[in-house]
């Protein structure tokens, strides 16, 4: 491998890992408010690419308006999952609460499928599609839009979450819950602040991805599973830590490629983020026997 | 809360009853009902959703026209969800329930592998829709099993018989590890000796995949002078702007499940280029009035772009017109009072023995009790990308 | 529960059922529905598998499909590929499928809630992606076809009639044995799990000892679902095991119930028949013309998981069931006021 071919494995592998980390951090902001793991968090991606492409496409809105509406609508369904799936499920257990998330997430993809068609799209380019030259090594002018946004949005949700009286009243109640409730927070109003959040947050990411990506109505399965990996490397924790998680699985995976491992090709490359994703899991399960034992 | 729920059940209970009841009756002749096995959700919807539109298109002018001997012709069009497992369930139901006399599909190759089994012990004729070799060979055991489209093979002749005339020796791989794009890939393998090709890179990524940065950056490595791409649209489209983005000056060849107006749509500016094996169907224009196939490819396309608008024929709705054209030929040359298992040898013959010289969209097709393709050569072209238009590059 | 009056009718119910299962192959009853029927059974395996884990462990596993693929690729492979014989590939398959299911539950049933079951979802697709990469034994994407019978002596399960009997039987033999465990021991303390963990640990279970028992017992479960499979379809490919169909089975566990034995037949044969008669149906009607409604099923599955969630946590059959005997006894109640 080559200094000039190194180079173009890290930036190829920075621009995917934002494309992760921008999904992770959907997850990571549910989760920590909540305590529930969205599984149509990667739907809500879908949603804000094949928006985007349908309301420039086909109802011919500029480009600007088409992507804020976009992010609007998946706003509103995300609001609807919440309001009527998620809350209404009083006192649901965990199990209950995995498995509503995943009803969702096919009933969204069922009927974007049924709505959309089949075929992949390709929303217009945000700039031309001249390659940047960095260093010699070669990213697309999308790739910097997607790396860009990551960047502003983690920094936002960081300024969001401290220093804002509505982020720490979201991040109060991750840590507490009850007392958080005594000081007056409605802790329920929280869910559906993190859950709008969290579907503004896909759909910003969809939008952003969508033109160098593709879209289509399936792509939702595949990218939540990579934004959750994320997240998990990340520990669910703040934003900054699943942008570096993100990041991390894009340039392990981009790397993966260029090394030759024998029988182990690039077609192995998903399989190696799950097994980081388990291995992350047996060592937190460790950690949390541990910790049982110690208290 | 709960005893809406109740309510809920009991509508939905109700609906699902609805279409129970409804059973068809007619006074008319008996109708001759065809069944067909589509992928039109799933993996591979992309062909599937052309084909079911075909056969609907089909349906519609034949019983328009007075039907098949006065018979009208009613096709059943199962979606196997690009599923196996449904393929088989869906091949025994159209057999024992809806006893059709043939069955045209299914859309893949491994829903057709799964269900020969089947159709030879229910002494079916079944002319698949997809594209291996594997599927009519060995014919011992393929008795009733026919199929329409160009194998890999084929097509993989022909882009290396281009290299071959190019002096291209040296070239990279990439492929999808689907069924289609593995397919493709062993027979790029197979056939590279012969016509004196190194593989120099062999790179593969999974359906789904936003991101071929890594391995074309690994192929760029290499001298590799032309790059083959075996994968569907969109994963083909990927791989064609990634080239673009890594400013990769050497050719990029695609397989023939590219040759659809969605492909230039999503790889849009990076399709240019962009060399690929197809039937003629996507260059009728250029198709010379000599050629036997120019007046069905013509009628077709013209046909199917009426409906569905303008650029978006393509080979696979091609196939299932195919297919079904053998079937109904055969219908009209039936006697009425055979019995289904009487009808089902009766079509199994006729395509074997009376299909010759016949031309198809997607070739000249001669079938015979040791070919059941069929297909003369020089039935694909070698079409380029230029300026969004396929041109053929003869 | 039900009064010893009542016990006589659930005998004569359970009777009536066992002749009309025995009856349904036949070709002049319900003969073309055989092979909706054998899917039936082979599903209510796996999703018996679920069910009790689901239950008695108050944990999903969203991989389920993968074991069901082992015993399937297991069956299809030593059997067509090595030669050996089928039975004996089954039962090798299903042990390796419990070794597997043990030797990963312990480190995996540390975990709980989401984290198990991303662990579980993860570990599936692993497996999905070996099916199809190890493709040098098993067919790759295209799958194998042309996997033997199987057979007793010179009597080979050849047809679908034959092959009804024989995997209703193994069906039928895995509620049987399920119930068996169920009220044993190991039955107990799984209800003592589920009531309280803490205070099932103070009297001596072993919590996760028993979680991992019940996740080998429904591991093993799909293998022998998924070796009948193969013997079935005589074909195998790994779309058969893909993500969607691990949510399928969780689908038909939820309108099976939570711990319910005789609930899995219920959530299997109804999503079986939803899938393969009444959608199809729909798709068919094309009340538009250019609009099939391909993805109904997915959309149905997506509500049907949301409302019974929602609505009834312990799963639909379960749930109808608490509430006829609410009904029941809310109506003998006013008989014994009046």
């Amino acid at each position: 491998m080559s200094l000039d071919q190194f180079l173009q494995y890290l930036v190829s592998g920075l621009s995917q890992g934002s494309i992760y980390a921008l999904v992770g951090l959907g997850f990571t902001l549910i989760y920590a408010v909540t305590k529930i793991i969205n599984f149509a968090q990667g739907e809500f991606v879908m949603l804000g690419g094949m928006l985007s492409f349908v309301l420039m496409e086909s109802a011919g809105i500029p480009m600007v308006p088409a992507l804020l509406l976009s992010i609007i609508i998946a706003v509103v369904i995300g609001a609807i999952m919440y309001l009527l799936a998620i809350r209404s499920a009083k006192k649901a257990s965990e199990v209950s609460l995995i498995i509503i998330t995943i009803g969702a997430a096919i009933l969204i993809r069922g009927i974007a499928g049924e709505v959309w068609g089949v075929d992949a799209v390709r929303p217009p380019f945000f700039t031309g599609e001249k390659s940047i030259s960095f260093f010699g090594a070669l990213i697309h002018p999308q790739a910097l839009w997607i790396v860009g946004t990551t960047l502003m949005i983690t920094i936002l949700l960081h300024l969001f979450l401290s220093h804002t009286m509505l982020g720490k009243a979201l991040k109060a109640s991750s840590i507490n819950p009850e007392a958080a409730k005594l000081v007056g927070i409605d802790t329920r109003a929280m869910g559906l602040v993190a859950f709008v959040l969290a579907a503004a947050l896909g759909a910003i990411g969809g939008v952003v991805m969508a033109p160098l990506t593709l879209t289509s109505y399936q792509v939702g399965v595949m990218l939540g599973l990579k934004g959750f990996v994320a997240a998990s490397i990340g520990g669910f924790m703040s934003p900054i830590a699943t942008v570096i998680g993100g990041i991390l699985l894009g340039v392990v995976e981009s790397l993966a490629v260029g090394v030759d491992w024998g029988p182990f090709t690039s077609a192995y490359k998903d399989a190696i983020a799950l097994v980081i994703l388990l291995a992350i899991l047996l060592i937190r399960a460790g950690r949390l026997a541990a910790e049982e034992r110690g208290s | 809360m709960r005893k809406w729920f109740y309510l809920l059940l009991a509508v939905v209970m109700l609906a699902a009853a609805i279409p129970l009841a409804g059973v068809g009756c007619s006074s008319e002749k008996e109708a001759y009902v065809v069944g067909a096995i589509f992928s039109t959700s799933g993996a591979a919807s992309d062909l599937g959703v052309p084909e079911e539109r075909t056969v609907n298109m089909m349906v519609e002018e034949i019983n328009d026209n007075g039907g098949i001997n006065g018979h009208k012709l009613k096709v059943i069009v199962y979606n196997d969800e690009s599923k196996t497992e449904n393929a088989l369930n869906l091949a025994t139901k159209l057999m024992e329930q809806d006893q059709v006399l043939a069955i045209i599909g299914p859309t893949t190759t491994g829903s057709s592998l799964a269900i020969i089994d089947a159709v030879t012990t229910g002494k079916t004729p079944l002319v698949s829709c997809a594209a291996s070799i594997d599927i009519v060979t060995p014919i011992e055991d393929r008795f009733w099993v026919f199929k329409t489209p160009q194998t890999d093979v084929q097509a993989i002749r022909e882009i290396y018989g281009y290299f071959e005339e190019e002096g291209i020796t040296k070239i990279a791989l990439i492929t999808d590890t689907s069924s289609y794009g593995a397919a493709g890939r062993k027979y790029l393998l197979e056939e590279k000796s012969t016509y004196g090709i190194t593989v120099v890179d062999d790179q593969t990524f999974n359906s789904g995949d936003t991101n071929m940065q890594s391995q074309l950056t690994h192929i760029k490595g290499t001298s590799a002078q032309a790059v083959i791409c075996w994968a569907t649209n969109k994963e083909s489209a990927i791989v064609a702007q990634d080239m673009q983005t890594l400013e990769m000056t050497i050719p990029l060849f695609c397989s023939h499940g590219v040759a659809n107006q969605a492909f230039i749509d999503q790889a849009g500016e990076a399709a240019n280029g962009v060399i690929l094996p197809a039937g003629k169907l996507l260059v009728v224009d250029d198709v010379p009035d000599s050629d036997p196939q120019e007046e069905v490819l013509t009628k077709y396309r013209d046909d199917y772009e009426a409906l569905y608008g303008a650029g978006s024929v393509n080979t696979f709705g091609g196939h299932a017109y195919d297919a079904l054209s053998m079937v109904v030929m055969a219908l009209e040359e039936m006697d009425e009072d055979l019995s289904t298992a009487e009808a089902r040898e009766f079509i199994r013959d006729y395509i074997e023995d009376d299909v010759e010289d016949w031309p198809g969209t997607g070739g000249v097709f001669t079938m015979s009790p040791t070919d059941h393709l069929g297909m003369a050569p020089g039935s694909l072209a070698l079409i380029k990308i230029e300026d969004g238009e396929w041109t053929w590059l003869q | 529960m039900l009064a010893k009056a009542s016990d006589k009718w659930v005998w004569i119910v359970a009777g009536l059922l066992l002749v009309l299962l025995i009856l349904i192959p036949f070709k002049w009853f319900l003969g073309p529905y055989t092979n909706l029927m054998i899917f039936i059974a082979i599903y209510t395996m796996v999703t018996l598998g679920l069910c009790l884990l689901m239950g008695y462990s108050g944990q999903v596993s969203l991989g389920q499909a993968a074991f069901f693929g082992i015993g399937a690729y297991f069956s299809a492979i030593l059997s067509k590929t090595y030669g050996v014989n089928p039975w004996l590939a089954m039962l090798l398959g299903a042990t390796a499928t419990g070794a597997f299911a043990y030797v990963i539950g312990i480190p995996i049933f540390r975990l709980r809630g989401n984290y198990l079951a991303m662990a579980t979802l993860g570990l599936g697709i692993i497996i999905y992606i070996l099916f199809r990469q190890l493709g040098q034994y098993t067919g790759g994407p295209d799958g194998m076809a042309g996997i033997p019978y199987l057979s007793v002596g010179g009597f080979a399960f050849n047809t679908a009639f034959r092959r009804y009997f024989l995997i209703w039987g193994f069906c039928l033999a895995s509620l049987l044995v399920s119930q068996r465990i169920v009220n044993s021991r190991t039955g107990r303390a799984l209800r003592a799990i589920h009531g309280s963990e803490p205070a099932a640990e103070s009297v001596g279970i072993s919590v996760s000892f028993y979680k991992v028992k019940i996740f080998v017992l429904s591991a093993v479960l799909s293998s022998l679902a998924g070796s009948l499979y193969v013997h079935h379809l005589r074909f195998v490919s790994p779309q058969s095991f893909d993500f969607l169909a691990s949510v399928v089975i969780v689908v038909m566990a939820a309108i099976g119930g939570l711990a319910s034995i005789w609930g899995a037949i219920f959530g299997a044969a109804a999503i079986r028949i939803l899938g393969d008669e009444i959608l199809p149906r729909f798709e068919n009607l094309s009340l538009l013309k250019s609009w099939d409604l391909d993805y109904l099923n997915i959309i149905v599955y997506g509500l049907l998981l949301i409302v019974v969630m929602v609505f009834m946590p312990q799963g639909l059959f379960v749930g109808m069931r608490d509430a006829f005997e609410r009904w029941r006894l809310k109506h003998a109640q006013r008989e014994a006021v009046t």
